[in-house]
């Protein structure tokens, strides 16, 4: 389970996100939507450690961590950027080896079998050798989910899953992402689109923007 | 032809020494100019004020100057190179300088999103910018860095100015004394293979670099 207490996010003078609270149960989808510049990325990039909160707390199964300096192997948020961010140079097996190896110190054996066991699960068995420039759209963002996965994360982030895909894509977003759910992952999606937030959010949390800015 | 073999082996050790100052200059130049490249970017203003001016000065006058003020000019000030090293110092100097603003190009044109992306795995900088930006700048700059490799051939022969023996030293020395144009002629053509050579191995390092985008 994932808490935040009293989450305040400023840049210089603007206060974006005021006093936050929220909570994702274990296994459970909390959809994150409100308007253009309500503050959902900014939200997201404080949970992912992206930036620095000013005020407020973070909770992973009631303990306390930061996840702007966490570097312990526990309590670990995976993200799915909105446009990927896979790494060009690396072909899809290296971009999702790579961190395991690294981080983890998982052996180059240990780590490409369980990548091999993601890649068959999300459908790229024979993608495993093509560079991200070789991939489709969907492709890619799976790519990012398996590479964010192979780290066990205790919960997997999307900002704007379906914005940089196909439109008619987005109904396969949605059963990639309650498969996930099937597996336990616990997942947060930011979203604006609410057809697609209330077709897989247990939860809603709505971002409104801040009057007081 | 008897005279050219009989001036062959002064010209060849002359390219010798052309072949050493250039292949140490790379050596040194290249990793300095892009820990000078990384310095650039750093936060830390007084680093980049060093490290701007250092650039400014190197680029901004004369290699023929800095080549001449190293070898002549240091020791009036007590510090004595003897020639060759004084040849290293200022080509691997000057060099660093273009090399660095090369690299600061590159590395501006990589994505804050794939530096985000490494951060969220938690890898470390060290890590990030071995596997990730160095591969991604080393494509990008290759062309330039290609260009001033190719220049570097041809500048090495302005250590003829401190007195050491180079390819072009050499063809003049024999110039002067037989009369004839045959050994300039041959410098040239030494000169060429060179270039030639050069520019095939930058072709080949291009390829390798042309599997992903
Ligand atoms: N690095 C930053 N510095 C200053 N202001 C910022 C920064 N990042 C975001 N903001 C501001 O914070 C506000 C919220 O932006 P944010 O990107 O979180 O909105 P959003 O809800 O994700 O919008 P959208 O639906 O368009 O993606 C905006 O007004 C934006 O200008
Ligand atoms: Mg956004």
């Amino acid at each position: 389970m994932l808490e935040l207490k009293n989450i305040t996010k400023q840049f210089g003078s603007r206060t974006i996100i005021k006093d936050l609270n929220l909570t994702v149960k274990d296994g459970e989808i909390l959809s994150i939507v409100g308007p253009s510049g309500a503050g959902k990325t900014t939200l997201l990039r404080c949970i992912t450690g992206l930036e620095k909160v000013n005020a407020g707390e973070f909770l992973v199964d009631g303990k306390a961590f930061d996840p702007y300096t966490n570097r312990s192997n526990d309590s670990v948020i995976g993200v799915v950027f909105q446009n990927f961010e896979l790494f060009p140079n690396l072909t899809v097996m290296q971009n999702i080896t790579l961190a395991p190896t690294m981080v983890l110190k998982q052996s180059a054996n240990e780590a490409q079998e369980q990548a091999q066991v993601l890649l068959d699960r999300l459908d790229l068995t024979d993608q495993a050798d093509q560079y991200p420039f070789q991939l489709s759209g969907g492709q890619k963002q799976r790519v990012a989910i398996a590479r964010a996965l192979a780290m066990k994360p205790n919960v997997l982030c999307y900002d704007e899953p379906t914005s940089a895909l196909d439109p008619n894509l987005r109904e396969e977003v949605e059963k990639l992402i309650l498969g996930l759910k099937a597996d336990g992952m616990t997942q947060i999606v930011v979203t604006h689109d609410l057809t697609f937030a209330e077709n897989i959010a247990d939860d809603m949390f709505k971002v409104e923007t801040n009057k007081t800015k | 032809m008897h005279y050219i073999l009989e001036i062959l082996p002064s010209l060849l050790s002359g390219a010798g020494m052309t072949l050493k100052i250039f292949i140490w200059t790379l050596i040194g130049s290249l990793p300095l100019g892009l820990v000078v490249g990384l310095g650039l970017m750093s936060n830390i203003k007084p680093l980049q004020w060093l490290l701007n001016f250092y650039v400014w000065l190197m680029r901004g006058t004369p290699l023929l100057l800095q080549l001449i003020f190293v070898f002549y000019g240091l020791p009036l000030i007590g510090i004595v190179f003897p020639r060759y090293y004084a040849a290293l110092f200022a080509f691997i100097l000057n060099y660093a300088a273009y090399f660095a603003e090369i690299f600061r190009g590159g590395l501006q044109s990589i994505d804050s999103g794939q530096y985000e992306s490494a951060r969220v795995l938690r890898l470390s900088y060290v890590q990030t910018i071995r596997k990730i930006v160095i591969p991604q700048v080393i494509k990008i700059v290759l062309p330039s860095v290609g260009n001033e490799v190719i220049n570097l051939v041809k500048d090495s022969s302005l250590v003829y100015v401190i007195g050491l023996g180079d390819l072009l030293r050499a063809g003049n020395v024999a110039t002067a004394r037989d009369v004839t144009l045959v050994p300039l002629v041959l410098v040239a053509v030494i000169y060429l293979l060179l270039t030639a050579v050069t520019t095939f191995i930058l072709g080949r390092i291009e390829k390798h670099y042309s599997s992903w985008k």
